[in-house]
């Protein structure tokens, strides 16, 4: 058994427990900013780690949780996200006033789930992981003790969420009952098209898609973004929802690829309706976190309708979008962040005059904007292109016609934003400031936003690389 | 100089303007301007410099640069021009170079707006030199949203409010365009097999030639372009968004759209709907031809119902448009070449217009046809600008109008010589409203409230004299386009000589 597989998620846990036992050894009134930058520089360290496991592909615990390029590609994303929103979220978490250490560590934990997530390759440790995330998660919605929204947020997400880890639980049971293991890989040998089997499924798919937030299982996700502080609602949008994409993509292509016939409807028509539905009412929000969250809702809707080309090429192009996601959403929440630490609210209002108090931040939260719309020369547009090609290639060109047509709709409410920063005065005569690391991890986003937009060639190869693993 | 990656030094000269002017404090607002000239100039002395160097004899692409980018998806970074790309690219820097003229007195924000029209004209020549359709559309949708933001931070707004044109001008512009992606991405898929596939222009024209395209993947992914192309056409129905979005937009922004951006659909039809799907394009054909007479002819008539100069001329460009429609509809060499070359002159000519629109704005504050009346006698030079834009527009021989309208003219008679008359009783109507404007804002009697406006002056006059001066001499030497053009159709000749002898359902009816 070789455990040296499971040493970054252990490291990770050593960091967590680290940081709880440096919060109580440090005096009451101190500053905890010190424990985030020590999470960004052990999580660093930890990243470099990773590259080291590159090419490796073994299993561990009785191939019960699986090492290889697809696994490594989510780790390393999900590492890339939890840095960057650590980095904007220290003025906002010390603006909190309690237990800011214990946040840190909370956020380490739910980024373990996250790996574990990522390389789970049975049923038991895929809930395991997709617990460990969520119950953190549940307490971090609720984090903002003096907000009542906070605490309904975390509420909400705690039994909603419960009741969808229930669904996907029985469905799980189901899968088992009738093939007699919980091994994707062994699964897959004893698929049959029963309607138990399809019902078993069925439910399952009904849990992931809760998590991913996808329509009709979306309803939590405005409330929560809402509720939740900004840094928790930056990682529920895209470090969670690319765990989401992880386990799908592992468990249908590799344990229920033989039912193709009976899922790849439903996805499509789940993918489709996420699309519109989560573009139309997107455009009535007025609360940036709200707009983000439909917003999300439709971007989910792209990234699942990957999963109808069930090809290498698909998959690529999910990992892809998933990668410039994240990218472009670091930048919209770190200037939502800037905004709610000048403003106190986060409002679409409140960035008024923007564009004159903080030319450098509006041209972050334009182009992250409009990298989700998928406008040229953005990233948003490449990662499109990939997901598309690749399902018009099976067959469901009407899928990316919707999606084209939609995104360019998506625009409407993203210029409405845009608008706001550019054309309206500002409230008032106050110098804006934002720190520097949360410049710091704008300035990346908006690179990393242009760059893989114009040059997407070495993203593209890694993601196909990982891809190619899951065959 | 054949090393020397000519196209690419066009393209970038506005791009290094762009970085320069962001590292620019923002009270630099003289030398915000004059770092937008220079720039601006030196890639219109490059394109001057293209199309002098260009041998028209040799025909075909030139000055081609090839360098692979996305080699997993066969995107590669390709430029070159022929003579139907050139004139084009012309067309842009000269609209281009005046424009940051036009917007000299923009005091509001300037670094911001010289930034964002450097961004338009990139993403205009980005178009028109790209043989990749990959780039080709990235650039497309480049200028679309610094559209956007120019119209609602420095735009006006008389009838309808700029926020609502504004809005209008971008969901049409990329809905069309998501339905411009959807057929490139089904050419893509369709046009050769997994594992070969490419955007290059050059190869996808081979496309059909060698099978891969079947009728029915043509008819449909042309009737997506079309939609496409169309909406940036503003061919009928797709239109609506034109005249308001030039009405709202700042002079400079309503120069480059009317004059150029327009042109792309144009340009997009030929390129990419001609010559990659020509089956496509003959079963569009008669429709698209029924659409240029809606075009021409609807368009005129709400142009003489206008009473506002920029709706005047937007409506009016609309109705242009529907002749560079029905010759393209025609395919055959003549329209063709008469279309590409109206092309052209209409881009020279509305952007005249507009940028006279803008300093008799500038002046008198108003843009109505009936507060105004005898401008001429205070401002002479602006009349001469309005004079030349509108006999230029009415087709008078002399001016660069004339003979591309004439060609497509007798070009499309021999195909549809119903729909040519009646688009041809257009130039009637476009008389009738061109003369009354002239007439009543420049000429009769003298008006005491404008005497307090200065005639243009200055760098007023860079757009005036550059773009009249183009209108006279492409207009007196016809040549010096046609001939470009007409190296051009090579290609395009082979295409419509196969043509003619595949029938197709449709197509081949009005034959």
């Amino acid at each position: 058994m070789n455990i040296a597989l499971l040493t970054s998620e252990i490291a990770v846990v050593i960091l967590a427990l680290l940081i709880i036992v440096f919060d109580l050894l440090m005096p009451r009134q101190e500053a905890r900013r010190s424990l985030g930058y020590f999470a960004v520089c052990g999580l660093l360290g930890i990243l470099v780690y990773t590259f080291n496991q590159h090419g490796t592909s073994a299993t561990v615990y009785h191939g019960f949780f699986v090492v290889d390029k697809f696994a490594l590609f989510f780790k390393q994303l999900f590492i890339v996200a939890t840095i960057l929103t650590l980095l904007f979220s220290f003025d906002y978490i010390e603006g909190l006033t309690h237990n800011t250490g214990e946040f840190y560590a909370l956020l380490l934990l739910s980024l373990v789930g996250m790996m574990v997530m990522a390389s789970a390759n049975d049923l038991l440790t895929v809930f395991v992981g997709l617990e460990l995330m969520t119950i953190i998660f549940y307490i971090l919605v609720g984090f903002d003790l003096r907000s009542i929204k906070s605490s309904e947020a975390g509420t909400k997400y705690l039994i909603l969420g419960s009741a969808a880890s229930a669904v996907l639980l029985y469905g799980m049971s189901w899968v088992y009952g009738f093939t007699g293991t919980i091994v994707l890989s062994q699964i897959a040998a004893h698929l049959t098209a029963s309607p138990a089997m399809l019902l078993g499924l069925g439910l399952m798919l009904a849990g992931f898609c809760f998590k991913l937030s996808i329509v009709p299982f979306h309803m939590w996700a405005p409330d929560v973004y809402e509720g939740a502080p900004i840094p928790v609602t930056a990682m529920l949008a895209m470090a969670s929802k690319a765990a989401g994409v992880a386990v799908l993509l592992r468990v249908f292509l590799v344990a229920f690829a033989g039912l193709q016939a009976y899922w790849l409807t439903i996805v499509s028509l789940l993918a489709g309706l996420s699309m519109i539905v989560g573009i139309i009412v997107a455009i009535w929000q007025t609360n940036t976190k709200r707009m983000l969250a439909y917003s999300s809702v439709a971007q989910a809707g792209y990234i699942l309708s990957g999963l109808l080309a069930a090809d290498a090429a698909g998959v690529k192009g999910m990992l892809f979008y998933a990668v410039l996601y994240m990218v472009a959403n670091v930048g919209a929440f770190a200037v939502t962040t800037a905004v709610n630490n000048q403003c106190g609210s986060d409002k679409i209002d409140d960035l008024s005059g923007l564009s004159q108090k903080s030319p450098f931040l509006a041209v972050v939260m334009t182009v992250s904007l409009l990298s989700m719309a998928g406008l040229p020369p953005m990233a948003g547009f490449v990662g499109k292109m990939y997901i598309f090609m690749a399902i018009t290639d099976k067959g469901y060109f009407w899928i990316a016609m919707l999606g084209l047509v939609m995104s360019m709709v998506s625009v409407y409410y993203y210029m409405l934003v845009v608008r706001v920063m550019y054309s309206k005065e500002a409230k008032n005569e106050q110098e804006f400031t934002a720190s520097v690391s949360l410049r710091i991890v704008a300035l990346i986003s908006l690179i990393a936003t242009l760059f893989i937009g114009i040059y997407p060639g070495p993203l593209a190869e890694l993601a196909n690389a990982a891809a190619r693993s899951l065959w | 100089m054949v090393d020397f990656p000519l196209l690419t030094a066009i393209l970038l000269t506005p791009i290094w303007g762009i970085l320069v002017l962001s590292f620019m404090p923002r009270e630099a607002d003289k030398t915000i301007k004059m770092i937008s000239a220079v720039t601006m100039a030196i890639a219109l002395g490059l394109t001057l410099y293209a199309y002098w160097a260009y041998d028209v004899s040799l025909g075909g692409l030139q000055y081609i640069e090839n360098v692979p980018w996305i080699t997993e998806l066969g995107v590669s970074y390709a430029l070159g021009v022929d003579g139907i790309s050139l004139p084009l690219l012309l067309l842009t820097m000269l609209v281009g170079f005046s424009t940051i003229f036009v917007s000299w007195n923009v005091e509001k924000r300037s670094k911001e707006f010289f930034i964002q029209l450097l961004l338009l004209v990139v993403g205009a020549i980005g178009t028109f030199v790209s043989q990749d359709l990959f780039i080709f559309l990235l650039f497309y949708e480049l200028g679309i949203i610094p559209s956007y933001i120019m119209v609602v931070v420095w735009g006006s707004s008389e009838r309808v409010s700029k926020e609502y044109a504004a809005m209008k001008l971008t969901i049409y512009l990329l809905l069309g365009s998501a339905f411009m992606l959807a057929g490139v991405i089904a050419l893509y898929v369709n046009a050769f097999p997994a594992g070969m596939r490419t955007f290059s222009m050059q190869v996808l024209a081979q496309a059909h030639t060698m099978g891969n395209l079947s009728e029915d993947v043509q008819v449909f992914t042309f009737f997506l372009l079309l939609l496409g192309f169309g909406s940036t056409l503003s061919m009928w129905p797709f239109y609506s968004w034109a005249p308001d979005g030039y009405a709202a937009a700042p002079t400079g922004v309503s120069m480059l759209h009317a004059g150029v951006l327009k042109k792309i659909g144009g340009y997009g039809l030929i390129r990419i709907g001609l010559l990659v799907l020509p089956l496509g394009a003959k079963f569009w054909a008669p429709f698209i031809a029924l659409f240029a007479v809606v075009n021409v002819l609807y368009a005129a008539f709400v142009t003489i119902a206008q009473k506002d100069l920029k709706y005047i001329v937007g409506y009016s460009s609309i109705s242009h448009m529907g002749y560079i429609l029905i010759g393209f509809a025609a395919l055959n060499v003549i329209s063709i070449d008469g279309a590409i070359a109206n092309m052209f002159a209409h881009g020279i000519m509305s952007a005249l217009f507009f940028a006279m629109i803008g300093l008799v704005y500038d002046k008198t504050n108003t843009r109505q046809v009936l507060s105004l009346g005898g401008l001429a006698h205070q401002m002479p030079r602006v009349a001469t600008g309005f004079m030349l834009a509108g006999m230029s527009s009415l087709g008078l021989p002399g001016l660069a109008g004339f003979v591309p309208e004439f060609t497509s003219f007798v070009g499309a008679f021999k195909v549809y010589p119903l729909f040519t008359l009646l688009a041809i009783s257009g130039i009637v109507f476009t008389a009738l409203y061109i003369l009354r404007v002239l007439a009543n804002v420049l000429f009769g009697p003298r008006r005491a409230e404008f005497d307090t406006c200065r005639d243009a002056s200055g760098v007023e006059l860079v757009s005036l004299v550059l773009l009249g001066t183009v209108l006279v001499v492409v207009g007196v030497f016809p040549q010096l386009l046609m001939g470009m053009v007409n190296s051009g159709m090579e290609p395009v000749m082979a295409l419509l000589v196969k043509l003619h002898v595949t029938p197709t359902l449709l197509g081949g009816v009005f034959q």
